[in-house]
């Protein structure tokens, strides 16, 4: 007995270094945005010169800086990911349920292109992209590069594979009955996949959202290559590499943006901690 | 009933002779180049996207029970299949030709054949990327499988605060790679030489640079895999476990015999999302050394991108050098090379997990 608890206490105190040591990155970035260049600079691990003033100081010039513009930059990205992450659970439940339940050659052809496409990098399609992007946008006369609502089409293209292959994964289980049920009763077949499917499918999308809204809010190359650095409308990654690229070795300046960076992302892990893990492990595993 | 059937068709046929009309005229103004502008705004792409609309709702209310199924899969499909076509599969095949021209990110002017992939090979930069990514996949493909396992073990026993624990372990994952990578910059560069005491920065030198991308990526990914592996290792079932225990096996035993082979499928996933994502790996590359480091001697040459991975060489040989067709055949390779690996890594898993 005597030797279990020995062994609970090494085990406890190994998970508390652990902790510690995968934790103080994060400590560093809120103790040194208290404190000023000089004050960082000379020690970095001790709160000596931090104060709330600092801070208030270092916050109002990240926040206020052309180059970063925190708040449109934050607007930005909250707008591409919220309105990518609807349009994909939409549009990825209804392909997903098509193809599912058609077991034609053509749905066959559909699933497996979607699901060979999630292996290529996007290094493959990023320079052509730009190119099809531009040659789509002078046709249509819409502008494809360089906006937002050609970054959400974007990522409704590069987020498609994988939503429809998690979400067909799932409707393979919702019995047919129901559907044929349905229909009995005289349900259109847009009626039975907004009414009947598309609510059975929440637990589903709940993964697919949180595997996608991780992908997309922190995406960088996407968004710096389709907008660039210069672009009123950056999204917050892109805004940071273009604020740091602005103040080199500033490092108030670059911890304060980074920690206004981290900020949403851990506020939202807080919330919804149990969902963004389990999320992000039936991903994986399906 | 048929009075709703007659209302259905004249909405169909108005819209879809609506949407027809918005489209001609987008077209005619494409091909004319007689652009109707309202203020600063020009009318053609608006055409375009309300008569596509226009269409596909005249389409919808077309009056047939027949066909309706039909017709609403078409529907359905519409939307992701357009954007994917338009994000992923055209642009795959363009980027397949384009890396036999000297595209330069606008037009090329001649057909090249394999100069582009012949050219790579000798380019001493391109190969020590290249290696230098396989050197980084291997050492952490092993290294964040180990890690993160060990991780698991710890956060599978009977620990308090566990869920605490995991939280914490998984937190890094959740910060994008480019804000992770100027945090440790500034570890790496401020704080360590401060504790260390030592005046050179670890990332100064190209060994230690390497050294140090593989630290910051162990430690932003590690938690991620660990929750995979909590997950793999809950799915052992408790009387195997016990019984195990009965027959008084250690504890070492327990996980080398009954719980590594019992969740073989979960390493296989492991490993496959380890490799691919470090072959990908991109934002802390650029965001902690830029890809800098000098090689001295390396196939002659000396060397300034020590510690730049493919993926960063591909951008850099886009962006910066604007070699374009250049760029675009490495990424054909590169891709060639992932899709090989995983090919094989899925096949040697799949082989040693029927044996298992």
């Amino acid at each position: 007995m005597k030797m279990k608890t020995s062994r609970a206490v090494i085990l406890t105190i190994i998970a508390v270094l652990l902790a510690i040591y995968i934790l103080f990155p994060f400590a560093l970035v809120v103790l040194n945005s208290f404190k000023t260049q000089a004050a960082i600079v000379q020690n970095p691990i001790s709160a000596t010169g931090a104060s709330f003033k600092q801070f208030a100081s270092n916050l109002s010039a990240v926040v206020n800086n052309k180059n970063f513009s925190f708040w449109r930059a934050f607007g930005s990205s909250a707008v591409v990911t919220i309105i990518s992450l609807v349009l994909l659970a939409v549009f990825g439940g209804m392909s997903a349920w098509v193809i599912c339940r058609n077991k034609t050659k053509w749905s066959t052809v559909i699933y497996m292109t979607f699901i060979s496409s999630m292996i290529i990098p996007f290094q493959v399609v990023m320079l052509p992209l730009i190119a099809t992007f531009r040659e789509v946008g002078k046709y249509i006369g819409l502008g494809m590069n360089g906006t937002l609502p050609g970054l959400i089409f974007a990522y409704c293209g590069f987020g498609g594979a994988m939503t429809v292959f998690i979400l067909t994964g799932f409707i393979k289980g919702i019995p047919y009955e129901l559907e044929e049920a349905a229909a009995i009763d005289g349900c259109s077949p847009e009626g039975t996949f907004f009414r009947i499917i598309f609510p059975l499918l929440k637990p589903t999308i709940v993964t697919v959202t949180i595997l996608n809204g991780m992908w997309i809010w922190n995406d960088y190359l996407l968004p710096s290559i389709l907008l660039g650095q210069n672009n009123p409308n950056k999204t917050l990654p892109v805004a940071v590499q273009a604020f740091v690229g602005s103040f080199v070795k500033s490092w108030d300046m670059i911890l304060t943006a980074a920690l206004l960076a981290m900020i949403p992302m851990i506020v939202i892990f807080l919330v919804a901690q149990k969902h963004i893990m389990d999320g992000m492990v039936q991903g994986a595993i399906k | 009933m048929n009075e709703n059937t007659s209302n259905r068709k004249t909405l169909s046929m108005t819209l879809l002779g609506v949407g027809t009309i918005l489209l001609i005229a987008a077209l005619y103004m494409d091909f004319s180049k007689n652009y109707i502008r309202l203020g600063s705004f020009e009318l053609r792409g608006a055409f375009l996207v309300l008569g596509a609309l226009c269409v596909l709702a005249g389409i919808y209310f077309i009056p047939t029970i027949l066909h309706h199924r039909a017709i609403i899969n078409c529907i359905f499909l519409f939307p992701l299949l357009f954007t994917f076509a338009v994000t992923v599969i055209i642009p795959m095949f363009v980027g397949f030709f384009y890396s036999f021209t000297d595209w330069n990110g606008v037009t090329f002017t001649k057909m090249v054949g394999f100069e582009n992939y012949a050219a790579m090979f000798k380019e001493p930069a391109f190969i020590w990327s290249l290696l230098l990514t396989v050197l980084f996949v291997i050492v952490n493909m092993i290294l964040v499988n180990l890690v993160a396992f060990l991780l698991a073990l710890l956060c599978t026993t009977k620990l308090k605060g566990v869920g605490f624990f995991r939280a914490a372990y998984f937190l890094p994952n959740l910060i994008g790679g480019i804000v992770l990578g100027y945090i440790w910059q500034f570890i790496f560069s401020n704080v360590l030489t401060k504790i260390l005491n030592s005046p050179h920065s670890a990332l100064a030198t190209t060994k230690t640079a390497f050294i140090a991308i593989i630290v910051v990526y162990v430690w932003q990914y590690a938690g991620y895999i660990m929750l995979i592996y909590i997950n793999g290792l809950a799915t052992v079932p408790k009387d195997v476990l016990e019984a195990a225990q009965i027959d008084g096996a250690s504890d070492i035993a327990t996980l080398f015999k009954i719980k590594i082979p019992m969740i073989a499928a979960t390493f296989t996933i492991c490993t496959f999302l380890t490799l691919t994502s470090a072959f990908k790996q991109f934002d802390v590359n650029l965001a902690l050394t830029n890809g800098g480091g000098t090689v001295r001697g390396f196939m002659g040459k000396r060397l300034s991108n020590g510690t730049q991975m493919i993926a960063l060489n591909i951008y850099n040989t886009a962006f910066a050098r604007d070699q374009y067709g250049y760029a675009q055949a490495k990424a054909i390779l590169f891709f060639i090379i992932l899709a090989c690996v995983s090919l094989l890594q899925v096949r040697i898993s799949n082989k040693r997990e029927v044996e298992m």
